[in-house]
């Protein structure tokens, strides 16, 4: 199975957009979304039959017994998360900070610390013809690499013949981004023509490449500044980067979205543009 | 006064909210904690460099002489940082989370914590503004260290310009503020991101209102009716045009040229500053 996954550095530049469109346009069978603090694939593509959910457990995080604190403070010095509070002599844990690393209950002198289990969020796997999957984070856990990387798994586990997969990825270049990049094929790359959009375009290019990872490059809303996106263009053509083409700024984008659909479905400006930016992706595979 | 600016979906226009936000601010502080991909600084024009400064996390280091094979570390720790190649431990810095943990197992002083780079801060004064930016390095995944030696620069009323999402990098950004503008736009997707940080904010128990960027349909209220249920009233709407969008892609501060626009900004402020006192 070739698996695209869809990246943009910059946020908001229209990675779901498209992500939903091309799994209409290409006919892809197996899909996921691995933005998973700020996910919106499922609100436009999502098969209705739901195959698989299960709890998703993050580090374990730390307890402290009250009765048995003393209140000595050497959880809190060796604490680097700021996740121990100290008051009225006694020590506590904020679990907001907590990473569970377990140092605290390593040099409590009393005892006193344990650590439990700590749900983060829930995966998700629908199935009919196609396969989804997804999470949903709780507020409050922080994401991790982990979760993403399970998104991906219960995603491969589902899938048999299907010949094509596509993830849509998160915004930045951090631990989401680099777990969603390890076995990809190939990351589109959307981006906008912005001074802000080029300058993360460079830094998620910079990070595709430090996993090995082939990147091609779309601009979208290309006619907000002319100027910008050529010089986009100058420099996908300098890093010889495949460029797969522009969509213009149109209004029935948010309109489709706003109706929950893929904007493939709608007869426009930038949905004839992505028709075209799907025969080159598949040259390109 | 610290004021956090976030938003969940991305690019719905945290860094336009912020840098204008700061704009219109005397003596105030703008700090982009979006670490990954900052861009403030593209706005401010900052060409003299006031000082840049290297952020470093501690990581284990081992000396394979005064290892005995024992295991210790590799059974501590949590996130899998250490494994055992032949008979000594061999470090996976990408995800270790420098917590400290294997030196203090460790029985023979083999393992010694050292500091490695993550990124950088810069710090830049433009007129009375002091404009704070981290950069994480290329292929590290934790920003948190960056993000807390931004922070560490808070002073007079600060602008913190938050990351996108819900999570970790997120969380760590607004843990100094006293106040989080909420920035969307009136889509479905900015509506149900939204939804999750109203969550977030009110878990960290932080005061905050909402601003609504690239309004184009009056009709479409889907925001101000969402935010209705929340007993809580829009602070400012900014309209999209073109010539907004165009402005603002070629990194110009909107505030110093539009002067409506500068009003907007300004009223903010005002709104904040009311509904925290």
């Amino acid at each position: 199975m070739k698996k695209i996954l869809v990246l943009s550095g910059k946020g908001g530049t229209g990675k779901t957009t498209i992500t939903s469109a091309l799994i209409d346009l290409m006919d892809i069978q197996a899909f996921a979304d691995c933005d998973i603090d700020a996910p919106n694939l499922h609100l436009i593509e999502a098969p209705k039959k739901i195959a698989k959910k299960e709890p998703f457990y993050g580090m374990d995080i730390a307890k402290i017994d009250p009765e048995k604190c003393i209140g000595c403070g050497k959880c809190y010095d060796s604490c680097r998360f700021d996740s121990i509070k100290k008051e009225d002599g006694k020590c506590s844990v904020d679990e907001l900070a907590c990473e569970g690393c377990f140092v605290c209950e390593l040099v409590c002198p009393q005892d006193a610390i344990s650590h439990v289990k700590n749900i983060v969020g829930t995966t998700q796997v629908f199935k009919d013809e196609k396969v989804f999957s997804t999470a949903i984070l709780n507020m409050g856990s922080g994401n991790s690499g982990k979760l993403v990387s399970e998104v991906k798994k219960n995603l491969y586990e589902n899938t048999d013949k299907q010949p094509l997969a596509i993830i849509d990825g998160s915004p930045g270049i951090g631990c989401p981004v680099i777990a969603s990049l390890s076995g990809i094929d190939l990351a589109v790359l959307v981006t906008e023509p912005t001074l802000s959009g080029l300058s993360d375009l460079r830094r998620i290019v910079d990070t595709s490449r430090t996993f090995k990872t082939p990147v091609a490059i779309i601009i979208n809303k290309y006619d907000l500044n002319e100027e910008i996106a050529d010089e986009i263009r100058r420099y996908s053509e300098s890093e010889n980067i495949p460029y797969l083409g522009n969509i213009p700024y149109d209004k029935e984008v948010s309109k489709a979205i706003n109706n929950n659909i893929s904007l493939s479905k709608v007869d426009c400006e930038a949905s004839r543009a992505i028709i075209k930016i799907k025969s080159r992706i598949d040259e390109l595979l | 006064m610290n004021i956090a600016v976030l938003s969940g979906k991305g690019g719905t226009g945290k860094t336009f909210i912020s840098t204008n936000l700061a704009n219109t601010i005397p003596n105030s502080t703008y700090l982009d904690c979006d670490v990954e991909e900052p861009n403030g600084r593209i706005f401010f024009n900052a060409k003299d460099e006031m000082k840049t400064e290297t952020v470093y996390r501690m990581i284990p280091s081992i000396d394979k002489d005064k290892c005995n094979g024992c295991r210790a570390c590799t059974e501590f720790c949590q996130f899998s940082a250490l494994a055992f190649f032949g008979d000594s431990p061999m470090l996976f810095p990408e995800v270790c989370h420098s917590c400290g943990g294997c030196e203090k197992v460790c029985p023979t002083g083999a393992i010694t914590e050292v500091k490695s780079s993550v990124g950088i801060v810069e710090v830049n004064k433009v007129a009375d503004l002091k404009i704070v930016s981290g950069l994480l390095n290329i292929g590290e995944a934790s920003s948190i260290p960056v993000i807390n030696r931004v922070l560490s620069e808070i002073e007079n009323t600060s602008i913190i310009d938050c990351p996108p999402g819900s999570a970790c990098s997120t969380m760590e950004s607004i843990k100094k503020a006293d106040y989080c503008v909420l920035v969307t736009e009136p889509t479905i997707f900015g509506l149900h991101n939204l939804k999750m940080i109203v969550e977030l904010v009110q878990l960290f128990k932080i005061p905050f209102g909402f601003v609504i960027n690239k309004v184009e349909d009056p009709n479409n209220t889907m925001i101000e009716d969402y935010v209705k249920t929340l007993g809580k009233e829009v602070l400012i709407k900014v309209p999209f045009t073109k010539e907004i969008a165009n402005k603002v892609a070629s990194g110009m501060l909107i505030s110093d040229s539009d002067s409506d626009l500068r009003d907007l900004f300004k009223s903010l402020l005002n709104k904040i500053t009311e509904e925290i006192s």
